[in-house]
């Protein structure tokens, strides 16, 4: 069954990864459309009106993506977690049920009236439908993000006889303290992925000198949501999420920074490569004393490193989950740097010329999905070898009849499936980019099949 | 309390059914119901700004059936691994097809999409039916309540070890097929005009009579592969109504179309298909997933969530059932009446 465990972690890794892409853009595209309709409905600028629809259409795209990528990530804790959803559906199947409930038909009604309501009743209704499309979207974010909560700090729950758990108390788990930092960051997030996307192809569009009025108009949208989105990542989120995990989840926090043994006036790795056989740190460059201050605030203070805990509760690739903390936290860093300079340009009214900070810029679009799917691996990463923190070990969770062979056959679908399906994706945005803002008028309601 | 969830389940597939059930329909018949593109894209757009909302009922559903019956959403989903995948890759590829299809203008494109929509819908309607006939047949559960099925062995009516696809569970999924080719036929009559909707009302009738021969014959077959289900309706004899709404609709399936009222028409295959599901449902209850070995069987009972859960839980699902119905009925009142190509989209 060793196989059966590796292959379904795999394509749960998989699945999750890809379909994570396509709702990290549309959480933070539909905060963006909601506020370039917002500029709109107070200045009557019809370039905003505009530019609104156009980034609806992308919405609308990347939107079914996610939906058709989505279905699988429900299904895959039945077919292949069999034994975890037997253990824990009690608490986790109440905040996936509710999505379905509140968020799935909200979000299913509104963008199809967002799509093509505008022509039949005016703009205020499509107002607010872009306030409801918003809305049901981070309303998604939340029933997921609760979801991982307690998988990461199980809460209200009782352990049965049988040795399954059930639910005692359905507040503590909706509002499960590690919850609110999670959500903060990992929206945050979202955001920061909208706006480097929105700056990025206004940035484009600037310097191939097309659409150029739509170009700054996304420009100086994408960069103040994405200097306050990254700042925002730093402090609070960013900051109140590691304190949380050095609080619950210590052994995953001495992983992500590679710190090997315990001492007083750690310093942070910066940049080195973990050798787990030996316990050290190859080719470090180390910040003395900053990893103290910043989880304690005090420069003196002692952190526990990975020997202070039991080798069996290591997560168990700590290379990767080092890497990918790394990575997210690095990330995070440059984007600061830009979109701190980017904003100074836009306030000296400088940055529409600055050739060179809007390459930065262009060139910046993948960075931000990078940077997330990072942070995803690093939460994900670090709470391993459990599925619920501290209950429920991975290796206990999967489905005990399911063979190793049916599982790589469905993997090796899912592969070449959404290869295409990326390959689809990448067809019609460079379709849509090129075709360009102008000349999008509002969808009649018979027409257009699309969601 | 179970029954209550038991029947918020049933009432949400029977919902999915309905709803995405015209969709596949139109799916399984466009190619042959339009003549040109045209025709093609009327249907489209028909189904067009719903089916998406129609197919969150199946995320609603499992997700629901997940949180009343964790035990039977582990046991099942489990044991029937290869044909669940299936079906999402299938549901993935009918979403794409619908959504696609449109967005670059060239004739070669749009036939490539037409093809796999309709593969898409007549094959998941197959499996649906397929899926109805595994559980009314019941499936091997070992003590611990897990199982697993191959796909297929040798389709035998004797067999000792039938896959998920038998002769059976076959000849269920293509009377799921025919009669969800009626029910699509019956809403793109109702949503078109001319020529289309002739058409529709001609491949309505055809298959109408391909639904009525399956259920002369999926019926004594059902009995016979499980006898239980006729001792339920014998116990409980007041569940004989269920049937009997779906006798009236397939009576008012073949008056309807000849006297070419779409709209009851519709409504007809909808009575059809609600009694046909509820039907199944009362005579397998209060059995979820019905084992060979009797004492295997997964009932409401053993796998049911908690209490406290359950009950929490009928206050949200109450809650957003009522939001639900209410963007329903205004999305199709948005986009009621005939569908009609004035001026060319995109």
């Amino acid at each position: 069954m060793e196989d059966a465990l590796l292959v379904s972690r795999l394509q749960f890794a998989f699945t999750v990864t890809y379909h994570y892409l396509f709702p990290m853009l549309t959480m933070g595209l539909a905060l963006l459309i909601f506020v370039l309709k917002s500029i709109y409905m107070r200045n009557g600028n019809e370039f905003y009106n505009t530019s609104a629809r156009f980034w609806g259409k992308i919405f609308a795209v990347t939107f079914v993506m996610g939906v058709v990528t989505g279905i699988p990530l429900e299904f895959q804790f039945g077919t292949n977690w069999a034994a975890f959803s037997a253990f824990s559906g009690d608490i986790i199947a109440q905040t996936l049920a509710m999505e379905g409930a509140f968020a799935f038909f909200l979000e299913s009604a509104f963008v199809g009236l967002f799509l093509w309501g505008e022509r039949r009743f005016g703009q205020r209704v499509h107002w607010f439908s872009t306030l409801m499309v918003f809305l049901g979207t981070w309303a998604s974010g939340y029933f997921i993000i609760t979801t991982n909560s307690w998988t990461q700090n199980p809460v209200g729950y009782r352990v049965l006889e049988n040795g399954n758990i059930e639910l005692n108390d359905y507040w503590a788990v909706l509002f499960n303290p590690w919850m609110f930092p999670q959500y903060a960051h990992n929206m945050g997030g979202a955001v920061v992925c909208g706006a480097f996307v929105m700056a990025g192809l206004g940035a484009f569009y600037l310097l191939a000198r097309r659409h150029e009025e739509y170009g700054r108009i996304f420009v100086k949208v994408g960069v103040i949501a994405g200097v306050l989105g990254s700042l925002w990542m730093l402090f609070p989120s960013g900051h109140f999420s590691s304190e949380q995990v050095a609080d619950k989840q210590p052994v995953a926090l001495a992983a992500m920074e590679g710190q090997f043994e315990t001492e007083r006036r750690a310093g942070i790795v910066l940049i080195g490569q973990p050798d787990i056989g030996n316990r050290r740190i190859d080719n470090p460059i180390i910040l003395p004393r900053a990893l103290s201050f910043l989880i304690y605030q005090n420069w003196n203070a002692e952190v526990k490193g990975l020997e202070a805990f039991p080798e069996k509760n290591w997560p168990d690739n700590i290379p990767l989950l080092y890497y990918s903390y790394h990575v997210m936290v690095g990330l995070g860093t440059i984007f600061i740097a830009i979109m701190v300079l980017a904003a100074f340009l836009l306030w000296r009214r400088r940055l529409y010329g600055s050739r060179w900070m809007l390459w930065v810029l262009m060139l910046a679009i993948p960075l931000p999905f990078i940077a997330n799917i990072a942070g995803w691996f690093t939460a994900e990463l670090g709470r391993q070898p459990w599925l619920a923190y501290g209950l429920f070990r991975t290796s206990e969770g999967v489905s005990p009849l399911v063979s190793s062979g049916s599982v790589l056959f469905t993997l090796i679908g899912f592969a070449g499936m959404y290869l295409i399906m990326g390959l689809l994706y990448i067809v019609l945005m460079v379709s849509e980019v090129n075709h360009g803002p102008e000349g999008e008028e509002p969808l009649e309601s018979t027409e257009g099949a699309t969601i | 309390m179970e029954t209550i969830w038991f029947i918020c389940v049933a009432l949400m597939v029977a919902m999915y059914v309905l709803l995405d059930g015209f969709d596949l329909g139109a799916g399984a018949i466009h190619l042959f119901a339009a003549r040109d593109e045209r025709e093609r894209r009327t249907i489209i757009r028909a189904i067009g700004p719903v089916w998406d909302g129609n197919e969150v009922w199946l995320l609603a559903a499992g997700g629901t059936l997940f949180f009343a019956f964790p035990l039977l959403y582990a046991s099942g989903f489990s044991g029937f691994y290869l044909p669940l995948i299936i079906v999402l890759w299938l549901l993935m590829i009918r979403g794409l097809s619908i959504e696609l299809r449109g967005h670059i203008g060239d004739p070669m494109w749009a036939s490539f999409w037409d093809a796999m929509f309709f593969i898409g819908s007549a094959l998941l309607a197959i499996f649906y039916g397929a899926a109805l006939g595994n559980v009314v047949r019941g499936v091997p559960l070992n003590a611990d309540g897990y199982f697993f099925q191959p796909l297929w062995t040798d389709f035998s009516p004797f067999s000792q070890n039938p896959g998920i696809l038998d002769w059976y569970t076959v000849l269920i999924g293509l009377l799921a097929l025919t009669t969800l080719v009626v029910h699509g036929a019956n809403f793109i009559a109702v949503k078109t005009e001319n020529e289309l909707n002739a058409r529709s009302r001609g491949i309505s009738r055809l298959f109408i009579f391909a639904t009525i021969a399956l259920t002369v014959v999926a019926t004594p077959a059902t009995f016979w592969v499980s006898p239980r289900m006729l001792e339920s309706f014998n116990e409980r004899p007041y569940g004989y109504v269920l049937p009997l709404v779906a006798i009236a609709g397939l009576a008012g399936m073949v008056y309807f179309n000849m006297r070419s009222n779409d709209r009851a028409a519709f409504l007809s295959s909808s009575a059809y298909i609600v009694g046909m599901l509820t039907s199944t449902v009362f005579a397998v209850y209060p059995n979820v997933l019905p084992a060979v070995d009797p004492a295997n069987s997964l009932t409401i009972f053993n796998a049911a969530s908690s209490y406290y859960s359950q009950a929490v839980g009928l206050v949200w699902w109450s809650i957003g059932m009522v939001l639900a119905a209410v963007y329903f009925i205004v999305i199709y009142r948005l986009f009621r009446g005939k569908v009609r190509l004035d001026d060319e989209g995109y």
